[in-house]
């Protein structure tokens, strides 16, 4: 198999009337890298994903895979493949002849896309099923035919539209480490449309963070968490703590990486607002100086070995290394 | 006081049983007693005798009615399936704003704010010997004398009937397209099918039962129709229902009764083959 292509937006742009969706974003996707768009409803991460398929046209700028501008290109002709939010599968055709249609439309004979299809559904998992009809499908499977619709076509790269959304939180778990799994076996780049931190963490090489139609911070996973670079990002990735201090300047500060003194040794002094246990942890949260409400995440066993109550005055400290100051 | 729930069902049943029973069981039991009846010039008495069916099998004219009607309904059906699927195919894919899509359909339904006879007559003028379609293709030079054809004669008819009928095609058609997920069209563009491609294996396909039902609608309606034809053929065509007009204009109910039955039976028949080809329960 050839090297998969690398993809690249730039000055990807898209404007409805007189509201711009998506600002003149730049980013670059390594070949084979699994990606996640990350953000609030609205930030313009769906309509980037549209784009980058050909299911929305580009306003301004272009989408480059491996080196050849596909802004224009239908979505058949670009080596892009898209799953669905909602699976779209075909509700008259049965299992394999969802898979096998993209087959179909180019003339592939019947006994060739039968075949082809057949190793598509054992790559997901599927040839149990392979001719019931969707309707008679759980979520989960219905993602794996649309999976297994979409790499049928051999894209390059993988375009999911909030794929996990649709499931219960239990199947979701599962079929996140089944995505990545079989990223992992296929070598191809998927990009990811997501709402949630915690899969973006989970499922992510490289984070892309969006609000607002531009892109807030790119980078690996473990980047973005542990050093995000705007307050939104520290609030959005959650478990950080947005703190403006004294003497100026906003920095961003993990709630675990935050421990109590005396009221007066800590580098803000609060007051215990509530507490609230959580198995691993015990979670307080302080209003501090300035009235800001600031979560401590303290180890349960360290937190049982001196209870505190709500009420308490506390000295909130944290070590420098921390500590990210955070840009506007 | 607690009802049994048995009874409290079959009471929650009755007023429309008792509708149904009263205007529909009713009338078409009579009609099917009274088809067995005899018939003199003046009088009907009742009897058990097979002489209206006989009669009307045995007719050369009966069986080249029945044909003049399935040659309506067939053609009818047609013209109003390809105009009323185009139709909703437009409203449904192309019409982006629901806005546009209930002002477009409300303008459909326009011409139903008249009454059938007043749509049906106001083609007369239009297709007439000397009518406008008549003197505008001769001023443009298209004919040299009146085209005889328009006006009294199938063409006509059948006209008629689709500019009748259409919107009984248009209406259900819509509404199964309204129900389909615009990301199944996006999914199969994006598997490389052509705009073609797509009508041909996604929309028609989950289209099927609104087609049925606007078949159903328009092939009933055709078969059951006696004053269009008579109307716009000038009296030389007839159909069934003209049969059956005629007969009891000559005061033969008996066998207008006859010929009722078989019509409906007919139609039944027809309806019960295109059942088979669809299942429409899940539209109602």
């Amino acid at each position: 198999m050839a090297t998969p292509p690398d993809l690249q937006l730039v000055n990807l742009t898209k404007r409805y009337g007189t509201t711009t969706a998506v600002d003149a974003i730049n980013h670059h996707f390594r070949a084979g890298v699994y990606a996640c768009l990350l953000g609030p409803s609205g930030c313009g991460k769906s309509s980037t994903l549209r784009m980058i398929a050909g299911h929305e046209s580009v306003s301004d700028g272009s989408v480059v895979l491996g080196g050849t501008d596909v802004s224009h290109l239908p979505p058949a002709k670009r080596g892009t493949a898209m799953m669905f939010q909602n699976y779209a599968l075909f509700p008259h055709l049965s299992v394999t002849d969802n898979v096998a249609f993209s087959l179909k439309m180019k003339g592939v004979d019947t006994a060739t896309r039968r075949k082809r299809a057949a190793e598509m559904l054992e790559l997901v998992d599927m040839s149990a099923q392979a001719e019931r009809l969707p309707a008679q499908l759980s979520g989960g499977q219905q993602q794996r035919v649309a999976l297994a619709r979409a790499l049928i076509t051999q894209p390059q790269v993988l375009l999911l539209d909030e794929p996990l959304s649709a499931l219960d939180p239990f199947l979701r778990i599962r079929m996140r480490s089944e995505l990545k799994k079989l990223q992992r076996e296929l070598g191809i780049t998927f990009i990811h449309v997501t709402h949630g931190q915690d899969e973006a963490l989970a499922l992510a090489d490289e984070i892309v963070v969006m609000n607002n139609a531009v892109i807030e911070q790119s980078g690996a996973a473990r980047d973005v968490f542990n050093a995000p670079r705007t307050d939104f990002v520290a609030r959005f990735m959650g478990g950080h703590n947005v703190i403006a201090l004294p003497h100026g300047g906003q920095v961003a500060v993990r709630s675990d990486r935050i421990s109590l003194t005396d009221p007066s040794a800590g580098r803000l002094e609060g007051r215990i607002m509530t507490i609230e246990y959580q198995g691993t942890a015990v979670t307080l949260n302080v209003r501090a100086t300035g009235d800001q409400d600031i979560a401590a995440l303290i180890p349960e066993e360290q937190y049982f070995a001196n209870p505190l109550t709500e009420g308490t005055a506390v000295g909130l400290t944290w070590e420098d290394v921390a500590m990210h100051s955070l840009h506007a | 006081m607690r009802l049994n729930r048995h009874v409290a069902g079959w009471l929650m049943a009755t007023p429309l049983s008792l509708v149904l029973a009263l205007f529909l069981l009713l009338p078409i039991g009579m009609i099917v007693i009274v088809s067995f009846w005899g018939a003199t010039e003046f009088s009907i008495y009742p009897a058990f005798q097979f002489d209206n069916y006989e009669f009307l099998f045995g007719s050369p004219v009966t069986y080249s009615v029945f044909i003049n009607t399935f040659k309506y309904a067939v053609v009818t059906w047609f013209f109003t399936l390809t105009i009323g699927f185009t139709v909703a195919y437009f409203l449904a894919f192309h019409v982006r704003s629901l806005t546009w899509q209930i002002a477009l359909f409300l303008v459909c339904t326009i011409p139903f704010w008249t009454s059938n006879i007043i749509r049906m007559i106001s083609w007369i003028p239009f297709l007439g010997r000397n009518g406008l379609a008549n003197s505008t293709l001769i001023s443009w030079g298209v004919i040299d004398e009146p085209v005889e054809w328009l006006l009294f004669s199938d063409f006509s008819v059948i006209l008629t009937f689709v500019h009748l009928y259409t919107l009984f095609m248009v209406v259900p058609i819509f509404n199964t397209m309204m129900r389909i997920d615009k990301s199944l069209i996006e999914a199969a563009y994006d598997n490389g099918a052509t705009g073609f491609q797509t009508l041909t294996n996604i929309i028609i396909p989950l289209t099927k039962p609104g087609i049925m039902i606007g078949s159903i609608f328009v092939v009933t309606l055709v078969m059951g129709d006696f004053i269009t034809v008579r109307f716009m053929s000038g009296s030389q065509s007839a159909n069934v229902g003209r049969l059956i007009s005629n007969d009891i204009a000559l005061l033969q109910y008996p066998s207008a009764a006859a010929t009722a039955v078989v019509l409906l039976a007919t139609v039944l028949i027809v309806i019960a083959v295109l059942l088979r080809f669809v299942d429409i329960r899940k539209e109602l």
